[in-house]
């Protein structure tokens, strides 16, 4: 029916047509609003006089001030210190623990393997919130089996909602989140490592700790740079967590976090456009970590390509 | 180092020592990573087994009888759960199944149709497209989320269901692994044949190539389900009607009032067990004929 012509023409423009929604979608909810945020970053609201009436507030550009007012903004600096600690802690013990895991998983003649590797992936299916929530109650000194059992032995109980162990109760919670997926992001790609790789090491004597770290681990290390650097980004938007914790606890400030600092300033305080310098930031800083990520996922691709 | 310990100790327990050397040490090697694994899942389940035991106390329980312990106030939890505020909270799981149940199926087309595109055409840009729809991943979802409401606010959308569903309908990520897999399960000569035989290019992916792809789409679409599931930010920011509110924002406005009358306790904690029941029963579910391994964008060579 149709002719040469027309269906090459039709296969030429087909990628484009279907790429349409995607196209269209992105730049309503990706591309406008990361424009808008960056516009509103550079501008300010002018009161005149008392700022009564109607043309007494009006929108003005504002150069670099947001930018340098956010800088300087002492709550925001304390938030991303704070970040940083918890992230310290959670990206460590979190990839240390999905390793550790998936060489366990991928281990010869281990015992239930398939039930466990569910139940340590069962947190991926829990909202954060709710993570946050059943954990904050853990911790809680009426209700947790912690605190119950340290009474009955007599020890003292520390409180884990507050000061440094309020890092380790927030730590807990993303770590206990996060290890399973990371778990079989990893496990993935040991199994596709082949078999014969480790049958000349095994004939020579080697202990499977040896091959796990001296073989697996090598081999497995573009995938561990992957959730590493998933890892970091998660941990600079952590917000859920310590939001949920607030209503339980008065160590945790509205401005906690930097996300929840750009949050209060936005809707708290009503100031978009420090918000929006903030969350620039916020993103710059993101971007720049990610470099690194995007050139080590290269190099993978590459890998892959050449096997 | 409990794993360690146990390992020392299990050839006395076991046969006696000297006999059988062979299969006790081949035994003892399986079982350190049984146990640490077995912790694992003990440390994961932990949070899980004690959310099911308090759901059954009743509020005086909760405080009084040892963590563990169950209860006897299970059916009046969730009696009073359903009662709260006229039922309330089965609004907001209706409203999660809505925002997660269509956006993951609008997700799962916008990414079926794209990754194949991206993954059996060669055109120009196509690289460039692919990294700039890519990059949406590295993007915190407040930067977006925040402008994301002042736009929609523009156009008297914030508060309203859409303005929950619309954001979450393009994944980066699903658009990736939908590439991934429509590389990998759609053969280019299946493709050509198609043509030779003169259907028309959408037919072609209609008919031909997404049938092929089913089995990474249902990774797409659980992937996509869960995220809207726990997604807290943008409902956070965008609403304010608690009768749209998903069960996420619901349950931690919950709480934020049950900080101050502890009678709320049971019922965010009961909200909570009950809250987390569809993930699981929807992976327990697809474990039959879905593997986990997908997730990470495995495809079978």
């Amino acid at each position: 029916m149709r002719s040469a012509s027309r269906r090459s023409y039709g296969v030429k423009g087909a990628p484009y047509l279907f790429l349409v929604p995607a196209t269209v979608l992105f730049l309503l909810f990706f591309a406008l609003p990361i424009g808008y945020a960056v516009w509103l970053s550079f501008r300010k609201v002018q009161v005149s006089g008392l700022g009564l009436g109607s043309g007494a507030r009006k929108e003005v550009w504002a150069g670099l001030e947001n930018y340098t007012g956010a800088l300087s903004d002492s709550e925001l600096l304390d938030g991303a210190l704070r970040v940083l600690g918890y992230g310290c802690i959670v990206v460590p013990v979190m990839l240390g623990l999905a390793l550790l895991f998936a060489l366990m998983l991928d281990s010869e003649k281990v015992r239930l393997a398939s039930f466990t590797r569910l139940a340590i992936f069962l947190p991926y299916a829990v909202p954060g919130v709710v993570a946050a929530l059943l954990w904050g109650f853990l911790y809680l000194p009426d209700v947790s089996p912690f605190h119950f059992a340290l009474d009955r032995l007599g020890l003292p109980q520390p409180d884990l909602l507050d000061g440094g162990p309020l890092y380790l109760a927030l730590s807990n919670i993303a770590v206990w989140g996060g290890t399973g997926f990371n778990m079989i992001v990893i496990y993935t790609a040991l199994q596709a490592v082949p078999a014969e790789v480790y049958e000349a090491a095994k004939l020579d004597g080697a202990t499977p700790l040896q091959i796990a770290l001296r073989i697996k681990i090598p081999m497995v290390a573009p995938s561990l740079v992957l959730t590493f650097f998933f890892s970091i980004i998660a941990t600079l938007q952590v917000f859920n967590e310590p939001t949920t914790l607030k209503p339980l606890t008065n160590s945790v400030s509205t401005t906690w976090s930097p996300l929840m600092k750009v949050y209060q300033d936005a809707f708290g305080n009503g100031d978009i456009h420090a918000a929006a310098a903030q969350a620039t930031l916020i993103a710059l800083a993101t971007l720049v970590l990610s470099f690194g990520f995007l050139r080590a996922a290269n190099r993978r691709n590459k890998q892959e390509a050449s096997r | 180092m409990s794993s360690l310990a146990l390992r020392e100790a299990e050839p006395a327990a076991g046969t006696a020592p000297g006999t059988a050397r062979g299969p006790a040490r081949r035994r003892r090697i399986a079982l350190v990573p049984t146990l640490t694994l077995l912790l694992g899942a003990l440390y994961c389940l932990l949070p899980v087994a004690w959310v099911i035991v308090a759901s059954t106390k009743s509020g005086r329980e909760l405080f009084s009888t040892f963590t563990f312990w169950p209860g006897t106030g299970f059916t009046g939890n969730l009696s009073e759960l359903s009662a709260y505020r006229d039922g309330v909270y089965w609004q907001w799981m209706g409203n999660s199944a809505l925002y997660a149940g269509l956006g993951a199926l609008l997700s799962t087309c916008v990414s079926a149709v794209s990754g194949y595109a991206l993954a059996t055409y060669r055109f120009r840009g196509r690289e460039t497209l692919f990294n700039v729809l890519l990059a949406g991943v590295l993007m915190p979802p407040v930067i977006l989320a925040v402008p994301q409401y002042l736009l929609l606010a523009k156009v008297d959308l914030t508060d309203s269901h859409l303005s929950v569903l619309l954001p979450q309908i393009l994944s980066p990520y699903g658009v990736y692994l939908a590439r991934i897999y429509a590389a990998a399960a759609v053969p280019a000569d299946v493709v050509e044949a198609g043509r030779m035989d003169g259907a028309g290019e959408w037919r072609i992916f209609t008919r031909v190539a997404l049938p092929m792809m089913v089995p990474g789409l249902v990774t797409v679409f659980l992937f996509q389900f869960v995220a809207v599931w726990n997604n807290f930010l943008l409902p956070y920011i965008m609403l304010s009607d608690d009768e749209k509110f998903p069960i996420t924002l619901g349950l931690y406005t919950l709480l934020e009032q049950g900080a101050n009358t502890p009678a709320l306790y049971t019922l965010v904690i009961t909200g909570a067990l009950l809250a987390v029941l569809p993930l699981v029963a929807l992976f327990l579910v697809v474990q039959r004929f879905w593997s986990l391994d997908l997730l990470s964008g495995a495809v079978k060579s």
